[in-house]
């Protein structure tokens, strides 16, 4: 007998229609989406075990010759499921803009400077406990256009795939209390009361004196039915 | 308990990480099956195509079987292959995957599903992960496929991948617009 994955929370996702985010409209699905019952395609799915890791992946400040200008963080967490249950050896990957709001991409345009030492990418492999560590710089806030003087309040993108194809997920980690979280269509696109699980949570005891201050942010995954259910 | 994390967009930018994970050829030399090139064309609601978007695939081998613990019935693992591809869009909105002809997998209930791949859809502008199939047209199993025959009869070829003059497997992906592809709910 297989057990199910929970089927996706109703109220914990945006809408892909969510129009004060401009690009939604002409990208948006209207027609709903069928409600498969899971199968194996659905309950099998990448876990990447044979990716190889550097040593450095995790440790973004560490990526280029010299270091990244802004300010050193540590984001660290746990990938969990539903249940509480670790998501061990879970893969996260990560990327972001440099201090100054600026991606290392070509297609980024804002006026800000590159910083030759900073990438922006990362990646890791949770621990059997499900945690994760990356050491990065802070990413600093951009202006998007989306309307009148537009900017995306600071994130790191996270991306997990989880035990299973049903489970894939890509989201954004935003900072503790950031003003402009209140203006951003983005992250108001997920309903009140879950959107606040995408803020991190400033963690003094993880900060390292001296050297860091370190950010908690728990990624929690579809879980499963504890019961098992036929089909 | 905790409570699941909400989906954010891919954005336009994740080219720098995820350049590093690109996984167009799933199917290295000495992999059992009938190779195969698929070429997944991403669209708007327009139909312009979305030069920005990223496709990730997911599939069992040739002789039906997924690599992943899930799957423990008797059918031959291939070395080399895992199923899993990704390839972020080019500017004419397409993605090329190698690889080779997935094999029937069971359906919960009794029988079998005919040969699919399954899509995951990023892109800005999306808010979530979009999901669906891609089928192999002409396929006689095609006929009995217990998902096909939740999807409106007119709206089936939205999942079913053509074969080119050159023997590529294309489908085209509308996001919305009158040729949406239907996407499922996983």
């Amino acid at each position: 007998m297989t057990q199910d994955l929970y089927r996706r929370s109703d109220g914990a996702h945006p809408a892909n229609l969510s129009p004060e985010y401009k690009s939604t409209p002409g990208r948006a699905p209207r027609q709903p989406a069928i409600v498969l019952p899971h199968t194996l395609s659905e309950i099998t799915g990448p876990l990447l075990e044979t990716e190889r890791l550097d040593a450095l992946e995790n440790d973004l400040t560490k990526q280029r010759s010299g270091e990244p200008l802004g300010e050193r963080i540590v984001v660290h967490g746990r990938v969990l499921d539903e249940n509480g249950k670790a998501v061990p050896k879970a893969m996260v990957e990560i990327w972001q803009c440099n201090a100054a709001g600026r991606y290392h991409h070509p297609g980024d345009q804002h006026d800000a400077p590159l910083d030759p030492n900073f990438y922006g990418g990362g990646r890791v492999r949770a621990d059997e406990d499900g945690r994760y560590q990356f050491i990065t710089i802070k990413p600093g806030a951009y202006p998007w256009k989306n309307h009148h003087n537009a900017w995306r309040p600071a994130h790191i993108h996270f991306s997990l795939f989880g035990p299973a194809f049903a489970t894939r997920l890509i989201t954004q980690m935003y900072f503790p209390q950031d003003p402009l979280l209140a203006f951003d269509p983005i992250y108001n696109a997920v309903p009140a009361g879950a959107r606040e699980r995408l803020q991190a949570a400033f963690d003094m005891e993880s900060t390292r004196p001296e050297w860091a201050l370190a950010y908690k942010f728990d990624i929690v995954l579809r879980g499963r039915n504890a019961t098992p259910l036929e089909n | 308990m905790p409570q699941v994390t909400p989906s954010q967009t891919i954005g336009p930018f994740y080219w720098g990480t995820v350049v590093k994970a690109y996984r167009a050829d799933l199917a290295p030399p000495g992999v059992a099956g009938e190779r195969l090139s698929v070429v997944l064309t991403l669209h708007d609601v327009q139909g312009a195509v979305v030069p920005d978007g990223l496709f990730e695939i997911w599939q069992a081998n040739s002789h039906g079987r997924y690599n992943h613990p899930e799957d423990r019935r008797n059918l031959p693992l291939d070395a080399g292959f895992e199923g899993y591809g990704r390839a972020s869009t080019f500017t004419d909105g397409s993605s090329t995957f190698t690889t080779v002809k997935p094999g029937r997998v069971p359906w919960p209930a009794g029988g079998m599903q005919a040969p699919h791949i399954n899509v995951s859809i990023f892109a800005r502008g999306l808010l979530n992960r979009v999901a669906t199939r891609m089928y192999f047209d002409g396929d006689p199993a095609n006929a009995e496929d217990p998902v096909l025959k939740m999807v409106d009869p007119a709206r089936r070829p939205t999942l079913l991948a053509k074969k080119d003059g050159k023997g590529a497997w294309r489908l085209p992906i509308h996001l919305g617009g009158p040729n949406e592809t239907v996407f499922f709910d996983i």
